[in-house]
């Protein structure tokens, strides 16, 4: 089984959100890279079924230069191979556009990307490679076994959760529950010695007109002091709930 | 011309959701001088449709679409926004929604607007307002193509009424080949889910064990809530995945959201931030989650808990 796990470069989790260039640029002075959340866990189910199934795993990309560490780490963890396509993402579209390109150049099985980017929460790009490569697609993953050319999957709906039957090819939208927190990995050092003689392709990119753009960015307004209500006093917490913020 | 909007139900009823959807619509298209045409899949009575400002409904029945698919569902919308040539498109942000949207996108070379928070700010170019980076910003954005298509945030545009009189039409688009069969369903059918949830009590790590969850799940019974937990809680096993919120779990939008000896890390208020009113119940007055919150009580949730679940019964008693 081929395997691409579509891997998003996306600020680290306790990064502060500040813009430039007229709070048109999403400021990136200091800011911590890291592997996308939800493609860190479709990534360790991934080296499941490489360990377990013998599966062949390749990390993408869609990004400039800067987005290699991340795909580094993304090799260190146990990936194959990795390639880069050679253009800042410009939006979801777009990104799908090249992913679906090297989808179907390659002639992998599955495709494992995440529910959402952590950064700019599109929660795109995999529905829009499925549309574009014509695949079954499942969103919201949280279980996924293959076994031959047959997929059980399931997905987490409001309220619980679905378990779908399907065939590949098969691209997922993956998130927690694919694998469990405990599960993942830290890439080791001789992990990381490996992934310096693994391949990292740069593959240029084809020409597509985004469909979106991003104009401006704003930040919330500042929150106003909290109001504290002493633990002896519950029924003033109950009346604001009620008169003032009106919301029981 | 008109504006198109996906109108979900559940088991034949209308989600509240969907009262949303289309009252967004209406407003937009009052800016476009257009009508709202709304699709329905299996709903069965669609007059209340009327009170948010629908003008037609494409009526679809079909015993096959009982169970949802992405990729039908996305079909047949499609399939009604060509018939009716609308050119702004307009589905909610349930898990379903968002699964069929990027689809139905392809499928009408739209251009997709995630987390959209407003009406357009400009029509010419098409301009709206989304949340982005987890709700730590907003992000203006345009969409280029002749057909747009907008997902809109749960709770951010409210239910507005504008009666109409709606025609209905029964609509029987064409059915494609779905690649996914349902094998089961696992849902608990008596709970409030968070999707759907005005009130969400959330709990974390300062409640020492899964144990200590009655009083949790008490004060949701009093509240109509639905529960919810920090990722430790899950992770550590104590509470199911599906209650997990924050930037990796679910997304939470609802009015009011009690979060119970969590310390409101920046990971957790990043999914909830987008609920109205915040109330943090903590042993500790320097927990970060103060400085989120709306309203706090700095105590040992194991005393106030059971108190304000006294009081509110009192309370619930009169009203
Ligand atoms: C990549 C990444 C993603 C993450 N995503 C998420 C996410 O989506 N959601 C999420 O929640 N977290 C997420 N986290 C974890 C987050 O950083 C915090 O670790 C987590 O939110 C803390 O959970 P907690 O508040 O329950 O526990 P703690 O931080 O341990 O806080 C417990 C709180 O309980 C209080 N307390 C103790 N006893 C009592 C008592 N008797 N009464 C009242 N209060 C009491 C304490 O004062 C403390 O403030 C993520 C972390 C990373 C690295
Ligand atoms: N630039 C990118 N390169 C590779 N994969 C991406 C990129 N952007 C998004 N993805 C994948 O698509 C998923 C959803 O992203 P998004 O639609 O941007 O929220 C991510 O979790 C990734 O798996």
């Amino acid at each position: 089984m081929k395997i691409l796990v579509c891997i998003s470069h996306v600020p680290d989790t306790t990064s502060k959100i500040n813009f430039t260039d007229d709070n048109t640029k999403f400021d990136t002075n200091g800011v911590q890279y890291v592997i996308n959340p939800n493609d860190e866990f479709g990534l360790t189910r991934a080296m499941w079924f490489k360990e377990k199934q013998g599966a062949e795993v390749t990390v993408v990309n869609v990004g400039g230069a800067e987005t290699e560490p991340t795909l580094r780490k993304a090799l260190a963890i146990g990936a194959d191979a990795a390639i880069r396509v050679n253009v800042a993402a410009a939006d979801g579209f777009s990104v799908a556009k090249q992913l679906a390109k090297v989808v179907k150049d390659g002639g992998y099985d599955l495709i494992i990307a995440g529910r959402e980017s952590i950064d700019y929460n599109g929660g795109m790009v995999p529905g829009m490679i499925a549309g574009l490569t014509n695949s079954n697609f499942v969103s919201n993953c949280i279980g996924l076994e293959v076994d031959g050319n047959s997929a059980k999957v399931v997905r987490e709906i409001d309220g619980g959760k679905e378990t779908v039957n399907t065939s590949l090819p098969l691209i997922i939208g993956g998130q927690k529950g694919l694998v469990e927190e405990s599960d993942l990995r830290i890439p080791n050092m001789r992990g990381i010695m490996m992934a310096r003689q693994k391949p990292l392709t740069v593959l240029e990119p084809i020409d597509i007109a985004p469909e979106t753009a991003s104009v401006k960015f704003e930040k919330p307004a500042p929150k106003g002091a909290v109001k504290l209500v002493s633990p002896d006093n519950l029924d003033e917490l109950i009346s604001l709930l009620h008169n003032e913020a009106k919301v029981i | 011309m008109s504006v198109l909007v996906y109108t979900e139900s559940d088991q034949g009823r209308f989600k509240k959701t969907a009262f949303e959807v289309a009252s967004y619509a209406k407003s937009v298209a009052d800016q476009l001088g257009t009508t709202v045409t709304a699709i329905t899949i299996n709903a069965a009575d669609t007059s209340e449709l009327e009170t948010y400002g629908v003008s037609k409904v494409l009526k679809v029945t079909n015993a096959s679409l009982e169970s949802f698919n992405a990729k039908i569902y996305a079909s047949i919308i499609q399939q009604a926004v060509e018939k009716e040539s609308a050119k702004v498109v307009v589905v909610s942000s349930s898990v379903n929604s968002k699964y069929l949207a990027p689809l139905l996108s392809i499928n009408l070379n739209a251009g997709y607007a995630t987390n959209v928070l407003e009406t357009p700010s400009n029509t010419a170019p098409f301009i709206v307002k989304r949340t982005a980076f987890t709700n730590k910003a907003y992000e203006m954005f345009q969409i280029n193509t002749d057909v747009k298509l907008l997902g809109i945030s749960k709770n951010s545009f409210g239910l507005k009424e504008n009666k109409t009189t709606a025609s209905s039409e029964d609509f029987s688009p064409s059915i494609p080949e779905s690649g996914i069969h349902v094998e089961s369903v696992d849902k608990a059918s008596n709970k409030v889910t968070i999707a759907d949830a005005e009130i969400v009590v959330s709990a974390g790590r300062g409640l020492k064990g899964p144990e200590n969850w009655g009083m949790i799940e008490e004060l949701a019974d009093v509240l109509g809530a639905a529960t919810a937990c920090s990722k430790p809680v899950s992770d550590l096993g104590w509470r199911p995945h599906g209650e997990h919120v924050g930037q990796t779990g679910k997304p939470v939008a609802s009015n009011l959201y009690i979060a119970i000896g969590i310390s409101g890390a920046i990971q957790h208020l990043a999914g909830i931030n987008a609920s109205k009113v915040k109330v943090v119940i903590n042993t500790d007055a320097e927990a970060p989650f103060f400085k989120a919150a709306d309203y706090g009580v700095v105590g040992d949730a194991f005393v106030v808990v059971p108190e304000l679940i006294k009081k509110l019964k009192a309370f619930k008693a009169q009203q």
